[in-house]
């Protein structure tokens, strides 16, 4: 087996206790415990994470950039779900 | 699937720390010096049984208060006054439902099943918040609930966005934001009906009158009676005591009612200028039990409520797995 034919895993880092993990890039590795050693010498070296999830790539389902309109749309003519739609009268506070 | 495979060895982690003495002195060490330390707990870390346990309770009697909560405003969703309050409302209720959707998640990453914490709720072994028993009379208690039971839940929840739980902190986060809106259309809405006919402002009034004491038992229990709040301030789980923050909402609340031009239906409420915070009359806590028993006006249809709407929608569900099964690629239905 070469190396482009191991699975792709993208690689998510919590920084801080606290803090949701969040993408931070991706890697080729032959199996989770491999995915799992290399992400921490390839993302984390300066420390950068307490904790590490690699998921395989082909596991994620992303919506598609083309669609990106019609799908995220919906939310577009709903200003009324933002606090500032709101008239409230001057001095009020806490709201 | 990464957060399903997390939990899943959150599970096995918390388990393996119950085997030795030694090790789990060890992990209750490390436990306290993140907490001391102002540090989230997250779901791989050990953590002692009964914190988790504290969680779920707490985290899935949210999650239940949100998607009951989405019933006495739905009830006047049809009978909006106009296009824009009920667009305005919808988008109210949906966001209930996604709060619990969030807070259920968070239950999840402590090892609870959603279809056992479901079922804890219609069979009433886990409980809601007893606010949601009242029925909502008018068009006015819309703006009522926004205003004072959304205010009241935001004087909660703004402290647990400083829960030790990194997940229930997250969530809160989320709900928090959310929660801006629900309260501010819910002011809005009073104010129009205050400054409106007289009918329309005595409704304001009348709805004000009703929802203001109930309000002030959202935050449970004095302290001194309150059973779980030491061990859950010690966990850092709640940060300020029932009677402090019920203090705090209703210093809110006082100058914003008189912005509305209502009033709040308490005689003794008063500014304290010694103590700073307004005084205010004595609660009705035989009231506060009766509801929580189960003897509240709405008990018995909130719960006969969702468990038809659960039971309603198993279609939905039993379609959407059908088609789920009918379009998987075939090598997931020879594995499966």
């Amino acid at each position: 087996m070469t190396d482009t034919d191991w699975p792709l895993w993208e690689v998510f880092v919590r920084s801080r206790r606290g803090l949701s993990h969040t993408h931070a890039g991706s890697l080729h590795a032959p199996d989770a415990e491999f995915a799992l050693r290399n992400a921490r010498d390839l993302y984390t070296r300066r420390g950068e994470g307490v904790s590490i999830w690699v998921v395989p790539s082909s596991a994620i389902t992303a919506s598609s950039p083309d669609e990106k309109d019609p799908f995220f749309e919906p939310a577009a003519d709903k200003p009324y779900r933002h606090p500032t739609f709101y008239e409230i009268p001057e001095g009020v506070k806490h709201l | 699937m990464a957060t399903a495979a997390a939990h899943q060895t959150a599970r096995t982690h918390g388990n393996a720390g119950q085997e030795g003495g030694i090790a789990d002195e060890t992990y209750q060490r490390v436990f306290d010096a993140t907490v001391a330390a102002d540090e989230r707990i997250e779901p791989r870390d050990w953590m002692p049984d009964a914190y988790r346990a504290t969680l779920v309770r707490q985290i899935a009697q949210h999650a239940h208060s949100e998607i009951i909560g989405m019933q006495p405003e739905a009830n006047w969703i049809t009978r909006a006054p106009s296009l824009r309050r009920k667009a305005i409302l919808m988008a109210k209720v949906q966001d209930e439902a996604g709060h619990g959707l969030y807070l259920y998640s968070a239950a999840e990453t402590l090892g609870a099943s959603r279809e056992d914490l479901l079922d804890k709720l219609h069979t009433g072994r886990q409980k809601y918040s007893s606010i949601f028993n009242y029925p909502t009379l008018t068009w006015a208690d819309v703006g009522a609930i926004g205003w004072l039971v959304d205010g009241a839940a935001i004087t909660n929840q703004v402290p647990l966005c400083r829960c030790s739980y990194g997940p229930y902190a997250r969530a809160m986060v989320r709900v928090c934001k959310e929660e801006s809106f629900h309260q501010r259309q819910g002011y809005e809405l009073l104010l129009a009906l205050s400054r409106g006919t007289p009918e329309q402002h005595a409704m304001a009034q009348d709805a004000v009158d009703r929802w203001w004491w109930p309000s002030l038992m959202m935050f449970g229990p004095p302290d001194d009676e309150s059973a779980h709040s030491a061990q859950s301030m010690a966990w850092k789980i709640k940060r300020h005591s029932n009677d402090e923050l019920r203090r705090r909402f209703v210093d809110i609340c006082v100058p914003q009612a008189e912005s509305l031009g209502l009033t709040l239906p308490d005689p003794d409420l008063k500014w304290n200028e010694e103590r700073g915070h307004y005084d205010f009359g004595p609660i009705d806590w035989t009231e506060f039990k009766e509801v929580l028993k189960g003897n509240g006006p709405c008990n018995e249809q909130r719960i006969t409520q969702r468990k038809r709407a659960h039971d309603e929608g198993a279609w939905v569900r039993e379609a959407a797995a059908a088609y789920a099964a009918k379009h998987s690629p075939r090598t997931e239905v020879e594995q499966a």
